[in-house]
């Protein structure tokens, strides 16, 4: 009998603080400066510097901490890992090891697996330290020499590692995904992955299914994209099932993934792995957080994804996928509220805001910030088709139209192009006549039981009026003419 | 002009004040001893230039109507404090010719109250030595005898004061640097609290040990510069928030039922005869003046030397790991590559003793040798401090030798790395615990070369320990006594 094999997957993601300043010194964390030109005298760690604690990172840290329901220390510690390498300006790198800031929590998200359904995952948080970043090393644009930008060194991240809770690529991006959104969410992170906001190291084994014991893990290294993660997993498990089916054993080892290859290769093994000789920062009290500031950066969260998607659902009758793609984030979850608020069904404004606004947004590319069509537009829209002023079928026209032209109102791009749905009766009875009179072949196949042949008599009718046509009085009159 | 030289800053601060001298005279005064004694070796970069500018901004300053008893006084900064305008080398031949973009926090402060720069004084290189024979720009000379060493790793400091190349010089102290040179070369030496001077702009040997104080002729002296010294820093972590004090203005403490502690564990272990007698004579005369002295045990101390020596070089394997060659200090001509070229730079920029401290540093933290003794060593450490806290309940300072013997002479125990580490045996522990301590002449020993007697105070007490020694020295003479020639 062939072995059912099982993964297991923890991660580990760096997300940037998105904090004015370096977590221990005064220079500007913005992205895309010209080289070294936001590296202070304590990032280029000049003799005689010391880092100083961004107490804002700090509050980052604690606001994470709250909303995955975790303990925040209240004593923690920076340690110093120790490793020379060019783009780490002082041989270590400031983090916290045996006591971190945060412990423990949990992240929820909605995992779409193909095939299968989607269902809910909670994944199970190991930690969360805050820590600062490395600078860049530029290897290919000056010749025979290796470029330093340091801009990036001491950038404050917060490392979050999770238990080797996840089973699948899909469970491990979906939780990337929820994480990602989460510190978006909360305003820690800017979540754009293009500058390296959120970074993710993959621990993939697999093991015999039911098989308690843990299979030897492989860290996969720097997935800065969902689809790297999704393709570096997938490569890796098959790697690792082939090579123990073939005879072979997993060694543990640091891989890079090469998305242009979509393979892995080995970094390097654990005997070469390095002893970081972490010890606590001497130039650095223990971080002391007070149980006052706890509970004021609690009591100042935002309502939270999870909270939100139940509330949504209750509130709007909604069913808990709609529910989860609408608090994917909380700039959508607001756009959705917007719109509910004022339209006269909030089931079709989610069906909308996940349908056809969605896919327009991502046809175009544009985070939900930037949406062309307010709220208020989209409302104004569905309340349209719920007074029967417009069918679905001119709505979508009636969407592309408000895309184009922001600056016009729905009612004037419905006058503008004669989009007013057709419901005068007898209007409707007499193109219903013309159609019947135009196709008693079909009338005929409907007749002899052709059941099709009624919806394509409908399709007719919808043609002759450009599409205006009320459907339902279309189909009232059909069924009622041919005797149904 | 060898008298100005030899006057009290209290004195010279007279002198600015009614200006009967110029900060300009004053540091030119200064300027050509330092020329004249060169063969010291005390200085690194002297810019006679630069001080004189230094001294004309003070002069105007003076002449605008401000002020301050430190205004147009001299002053040399030992090489472990950057600068700018003067290279900043810590000793090494990895930070030769180095410009610090920004001064050392000392440096500032001083600076603003004043102070005009003299010039960069050697060191052991990283401040890592007990004798100055680990610079790698050659020995300090010690002026009471050339064949001594000036003490480490402040000996450049210590040998300026002592030959009065400069009326007052700073210097850091992580296990005895400033009180070991200070009891060598017969001049006043203290190390004030831990995280009451800035370390900002120290290059970082230990930094949870790792104290700026002052080299002077007097503990007067000393209290004068601290005033505008030491104070919180931002720029610090470590830094400790404290009112401000007038050091100046609180010498006059009463001896008169003062309680000095005498622990037995410093009276032990090697003490020379000739220096036991130099400070028991001294504690004799405290007695006289009116202290009681009080038998107390310091348990753990004898521990502080493998405790140290496993804490500092822990910290500074890791501290001066920055220094690869990639931004800045030595790099090597030829490498294969980045690494190669870290490695190379290291090889070539680090003299014997920091190499040997980062692999003793690298070793200690390394997994599986962690806990036993990086973290034994840290519960050690907490030990020494509880054994302070427990000796002040009974006693107001402590009083001993700041070495077992006088100053020893150039390659005597240099090829004895342990030997020259137990040089640090009495003042390890308050370095350890983070207590200010104190190291004044009082007397001379072997060869006639000068005896230390320390004193260690409580936890930011500096004033009162300023206070004990000042009384000391209204009754004595030692610390205005002079080597031949200077």
């Amino acid at each position: 009998m062939k072995t059912q094999w099982e993964t297991v997957i923890g991660l580990e993601a760096h997300v940037q603080l998105l904090t004015k300043s370096k977590i221990f010194s005064p220079a500007s964390t913005a992205f895309g400066a010209a080289p070294n030109a936001q590296a202070s005298v304590i990032d280029l760690a000049l003799p005689g510097t010391l880092p100083v604690l961004n107490r804002v990172a700090v509050e980052f840290a604690i606001r994470f901490g709250c909303a995955v329901g975790a303990q925040v220390a209240q004593h923690s510690v920076f340690a110093r890992k120790n490793y020379f390498y060019p783009d780490l300006p002082k041989g270590y790198q400031i983090s916290q090891y045996e006591l971190p800031v945060v412990q423990g929590g949990t992240v929820s998200c909605l995992v779409s697996p193909r095939p299968g359904e989607p269902y809910t995952k909670t994944v199970r948080l190991t930690r969360a330290h805050l820590e600062e970043d490395a600078g860049k090393s530029l290897h290919e644009v000056f010749r025979d020499q290796s470029g330093i930008d340091l801009n990036r060194a001491g950038t404050p991240l917060l490392e979050v590692v999770s238990e080797p809770d996840l089973r699948s690529s899909a469970e491990a991006v979906a939780y990337a995904r929820a994480l990602h959104a989460l510190v978006v969410w909360l305003g820690i992170c800017d979540g754009n992955m293009q500058e390296g906001s959120l970074r993710c190291d993959a621990n993939v084994s697999v093991r015999p299914a039911g098989d308690a014991r843990l299979g030897t893990r492989v860290e996969i290294k720097n997935l800065n994209s969902f689809r790297f993660l999704q393709q570096a997993i997938e490569h890796e498990i098959r790697r690792q099932i082939e090579l123990i089916e073939d005879g072979g054993q997993v060694v543990q080892e640091t891989r890079l993934y090469d998305p242009g290859a979509d393979q892995t290769r080995s970094m390097r093994s654990k005997e070469d792995a390095m002893d970081y000789r972490y010890f606590p920062d001497p130039d650095l009290l223990p971080l002391q957080i007070s149980a006052d500031w706890i509970e004021s950066v609690r009591g100042s969260l935002p309502e939270l994804p999870e909270a939100m998607r139940a509330r949504l659902a209750s509130q709007y009758g909604l069913g808990s996928y709609d529910a989860a793609l609408l608090t994917s984030s909380r700039a959508l979850a607001e756009y959705f509220e917007q719109v509910a608020r004022s339209a006269p069904d909030p089931k079709a404004a989610a069906n909308w805001v996940n349908g056809e606004l969605s896919a327009a947004l991502n046809a175009a590319g544009l985070p939900i910030e930037q949406c062309p069509v307010a709220p208020s537009q989209l409302a104004a829209l569905l309340s349209r088709i719920a007074d029967g002023t417009i069918n679905q079928k001119t709505a979508r026209d009636v969407f592309a139209a408000l895309w184009d032209q922001t600056a016009e109102s729905v009612d004037a791009i419905i006058e503008a192009r004669g989009l007013r749905q057709i419901s005068d009766a007898g209007a409707l009875e007499a193109i219903v006549d013309q159609v019947l009179a135009a196709n008693t072949p079909m009338v005929a196949e409907f007749k002899a039981g052709k059941d099709k042949a009624f919806n394509a008599l409908v399709g007719q009718a919808m043609k002759a009026t450009r599409g205006k046509a009320n459907p339902a009085q279309i189909n009232e009159i059909l069924r009622r003419k041919l005797g149904g | 002009m060898t008298e100005l030289a030899h006057s009290g800053l209290a004195q010279l601060a007279q002198l600015l004040e009614s200006r009967q001298l110029s900060a300009v005279e004053l540091a030119e005064s200064f300027l050509a001893r330092i020329e004249r004694h060169r063969d010291l070796n005390a200085f690194l970069d002297v810019r006679p230039e630069l001080t004189l500018q230094q001294a004309r901004e003070a002069d105007a300053r003076r002449s605008r109507g401000e002020g301050g008893p430190l205004l147009g006084m001299p002053i040399a900064h030992k090489d472990i404090f950057v600068t700018r305008g003067w290279a900043s080398t810590a000793g090494s031949r990895m930070l030769k010719g180095y410009m610090s973009p920004f001064d050392a926090t000392v440096v500032e402060r001083l600076a603003a109250a004043g102070m005009v720069c003299l010039g960069k004084l050697n060191c052991d290189e990283f401040a890592m030595g007990s004798s100055n024979e680990n610079s790698a720009f050659g020995n300090v000379l010690n002026p009471w005898d050339r064949a001594a060493v000036p003490g480490g790793s402040s000996g450049g400091s210590a040998a300026a004061v002592a030959a009065r190349l400069a009326p007052v010089a700073t210097a850091t102290d992580t296990g005895g640097s400033i009180r070991e040179p200070a009891a060598f070369t017969g001049v006043t030496g203290v190390k004030p609290t831990y995280g009451r001077p800035s370390r900002w702009g120290m290059i970082a040997f230990a930094s949870s040990l790792d104290t700026a104080g002052l080299l002077a002729a007097s503990a007067q002296d000393c209290a004068l510069v601290f005033n505008s010294m030491l104070g919180f820093d931002p720029r610090d972590s470590t830094s400790v928030q404290r009112p401000d004090e007038d050091f100046a203005r609180s010498l006059d403490v009463d001896l008169r039922g003062l309680r000095i502690g005498v622990p037995a564990q410093f009276f032990t272990q090697g003490l020379q005869p000739d220096v036991e007698a130099a400070v028991r004579a001294a504690l004799e005369q405290y007695r006289q003046l009116g202290a009681s002295l009080v038998d107390i045990e310091l348990p753990n101390a004898p521990l502080g030397i493998p405790v140290y020596y496993v804490v500092a070089p822990a910290e500074a394997s890791s501290n001066l790991s920055r220094f690869d060659g990639v931004r800045y200090g030595h790099r090597a001509r030829q490498y294969d590559d980045l690494i190669d070229m870290i490695k190379k730079s290291r090889a070539e920029g680090f003299g014997p003793e920091p190499k040997r401290r980062i692999l003793v540093g690298t070793y200690v933290l390394s997994h599986g040798y962690y806990d036993a003794y990086y973290l034994k060593a840290s519960k050690v450490r907490r030990l020494i401090a509880d054994d302070f806290h427990r000796a002040f309940q009974r006693c107001d300072v402590v009083a001993g030798p700041v070495t077992s013997s006088v100053a020893f002479n150039f390659g005597e125990k240099a090829a004895d790395p342990v030997s020259m580490y137990l040089a640090d045996l009495f003042t390890v522990p308050g370095s350890l615990a983070g207590v200010p301590g104190l190291s004044m002449p009082c007397g001379f020993g072997n060869r006639g070369r000068p005896v230390g007697l320390q004193l260690i105070g409580n936890y930011f007490d500096e004033a009162r320990l300023l206070g004990v020694a000042h009384r000391y020295q209204l009754a004595t003479d030692w610390h205005r006594r002079v080597p031949a020639g200077f």
